[in-house]
């Protein structure tokens, strides 16, 4: 049996006038099964970000394929996205960009759900489901605080039934407080429906408490991939191993957090 | 991403931060009175701005309170129903030049490539002549009327739409709820339609008040040159015109012009001063303004 998205040697390279193109994903497989979640970690442009556009049909692949329940994902170019594929949804990083200004939050989901066509849930039960208020449809972005502009991406986005969501960093621009909160809540939201998770983060302190694999990714390669507790526990590369290291210690012990 | 495309839409609020500057109230005061003159021109006291009389060049004075022209017509009336044949024609003008320039613009940011260049290119052969000389030759071509001086402006003003839209298009299109749309599955129409355009809507309006009072300016001036209105037309533009060939008779060229002065700058006061309303970045400025 496939897996729901298969990645298979997938680079996508950036031409720079001028100067040697530029590798940002560089032969990464990976795959995706259903009710997964996938944390995809590694520092500031490693690629990830680059990776999980180019899932969304948005960069085109130089070389590999990746494949959405064995159909190969296209680039998106000017014509409206083919209908099976807009079960791949994103959550994006910035919540004060991901919303349009100028739309009331259910008319948003509202054009989400059309994705979805008979399996959409109603707005009210989406907006429940992320711990905000049914009211909150008749509201425009401009009123809502961050945290709760990306549950409401996270609603949009659910809205559509995805089988694949993907968190491009969905917390690193939240406070520390509200991270693990927004994280955990996507990887409920996505299991309950069934959806698989492809959580994307620099953080692994966080990622670990959510996913179920962890891949490491640096300068375009996928340099180790597990099991989240076998990564943690027992880090084979050694840029795993720094990650891990530069994670602060909470405790002052001298150990990581959360392992006692 | 720019400030203006994360911005709330606080149309509702800041308009009224428009109207605490005094000059956007002087501004907005100037074109409402010269828009009920123009509505009222048939009912109010007036002569009728045709009628030719013996009383030649006479200066203001009591029977003619702006004097008569050449012809003994009223230098009063024909002043005012001018207002009836300028604003309309300027209206026509600039929301022809808006929507053709903001369509073009639009398409050419928005799908890029090769539709970009040609659009973008031939706005480039627009710009390279000056505005009043390309107009003057499009305007001579097609004969002089006010319709065709119309045409030309409409030809050389588009451009200035096309290119400001274009680069709006360019910065919008990139924002993530624009791509969120495109993974919902909206094609290039609903994107634009429902993402992209009210979230630019704003720099355009203020652009074309702006534009109101130049075209008003240029119109006149194609008239001026003999390539708009045709007598005994009263335009303001060729009344000018005919004003400066009697020299000695101050008045003729004197009251129409100061029509056109003012209403170019009751529409520049108002442009003003929405676009420091509508600016997310001069906003709080205004909002701080004490009348």
């Amino acid at each position: 049996m496939t897996a729901r998205l298969e990645i298979d040697e997938a680079t996508v390279t950036y031409r720079q006038p001028g100067r040697r193109s530029l590798t940002a994903v560089d032969h990464v497989s990976l795959s995706l099964e259903a009710g997964e979640v996938l944390g995809l970690v590694g520092e500031s442009g490693c690629g990830k970000s680059t990776l999980a556009r180019a899932v969304c049909g948005l960069e085109p692949l130089a070389s590999g394929t990746i494949r959405f329940d064995g159909e190969p994902v296209g680039k998106l170019g000017l014509r409206p996205r083919e209908s099976r594929q807009r079960r791949i949804q994103m959550v994006f990083q910035n919540p004060y960009a991901s919303l349009n200004p100028r739309r009331r939050i259910g008319a948003q989901i509202e054009d989400a759900r059309a994705v979805a066509g008979r399996d959409a849930a109603p707005v009210e039960r989406l907006l429940e489901q992320v711990g905000l208020e049914p009211a909150v449809a008749r509201r425009y972005p401009y009123e809502f605080s961050g945290g709760q502009r990306q549950r409401i991406a996270i609603a949009r986005a659910m809205a559509a039934a995805p089988e694949v969501l993907i968190g491009d960093e969905p917390i690193a621009s939240l406070d520390a407080s509200l991270q693990a909160r927004i994280a955990s809540l996507m990887r409920d939201v996505a299991l309950e429906q069934g959806a698989s998770l492809l959580f994307i983060s620099h953080d692994l302190s966080v990622v670990r408490v959510i996913a179920d694999r962890i891949a490491v990714m640096q300068a375009g390669r996928i340099v180790e991939e597990g099991p989240t507790d076998r990564v943690w526990s027992d880090p084979r590369h050694p840029y795993t191993r720094r990650l891990l290291a530069a994670i602060p210690i909470a405790d002052g012990l001298g150990r990581l957090p959360a392992e006692a | 991403m720019t400030a203006a495309a994360i911005a709330p839409p606080r149309r509702r609020m800041r308009l009224p931060a428009t109207w605490r500057r005094p000059l956007a109230l002087v501004g907005a005061a100037v074109i409402v009175i010269w828009v009920l003159i123009s509505v009222l021109a048939p009912v109010l006291p007036l002569q009728d701005p045709l009628h030719q009389s013996s009383a030649v060049l006479t200066p203001p004075s009591a029977g003619h309170l702006l004097g008569t022209d050449e012809l003994g017509r009223d230098v009063l009336s024909r002043t005012l129903w001018g207002a009836q044949v300028s604003l309309p024609l300027a209206v026509v003008l600039v929301l022809a030049s808006l929507v053709i320039g903001s369509v073009l613009g639009a398409v050419a940011g928005y799908i890029g490539g090769i539709v970009d260049e040609v659009i973008m290119r031939i706005a480039d052969l627009v710009f390279a002549f000056p505005t009043i000389i390309l107009a003057m030759v499009v305007a001579a071509a097609l004969g002089p009327s006010l319709t065709n001086a119309v045409i030309a402006l409409t030809f050389v003003n588009w451009p200035n739409y096309a290119r400001v839209m274009r680069a709006l298009v360019l910065g919008a299109r990139g924002q993530e709820y624009v791509i969120a749309g495109r993974l919902l599955g909206s094609g290039p129409f609903t994107s634009l339609r429902r993402d992209v355009l009210p979230n630019v809507a704003s720099p355009m309006l203020v652009l074309a008040t702006l534009d109101f009072g130049n075209q008003i300016l240029l119109l006149s001036g194609l008239s001026f040159l003999g390539l708009g209105a045709v007598p005994p037309t009263p335009e303001w533009g060729s009344m000018v015109g005919a004003g400066v060939q009697q020299f000695s008779s101050w008045w003729l060229a004197t009251f129409p012009g100061l029509a056109i002065f003012s209403v170019v700058v009751g529409f520049n006061f108002l442009g003003d001063a929405l676009r420091d309303a509508l600016d997310p970045r001069t906003a709080g400025a205004v909002q701080g303004t004490t009348v």
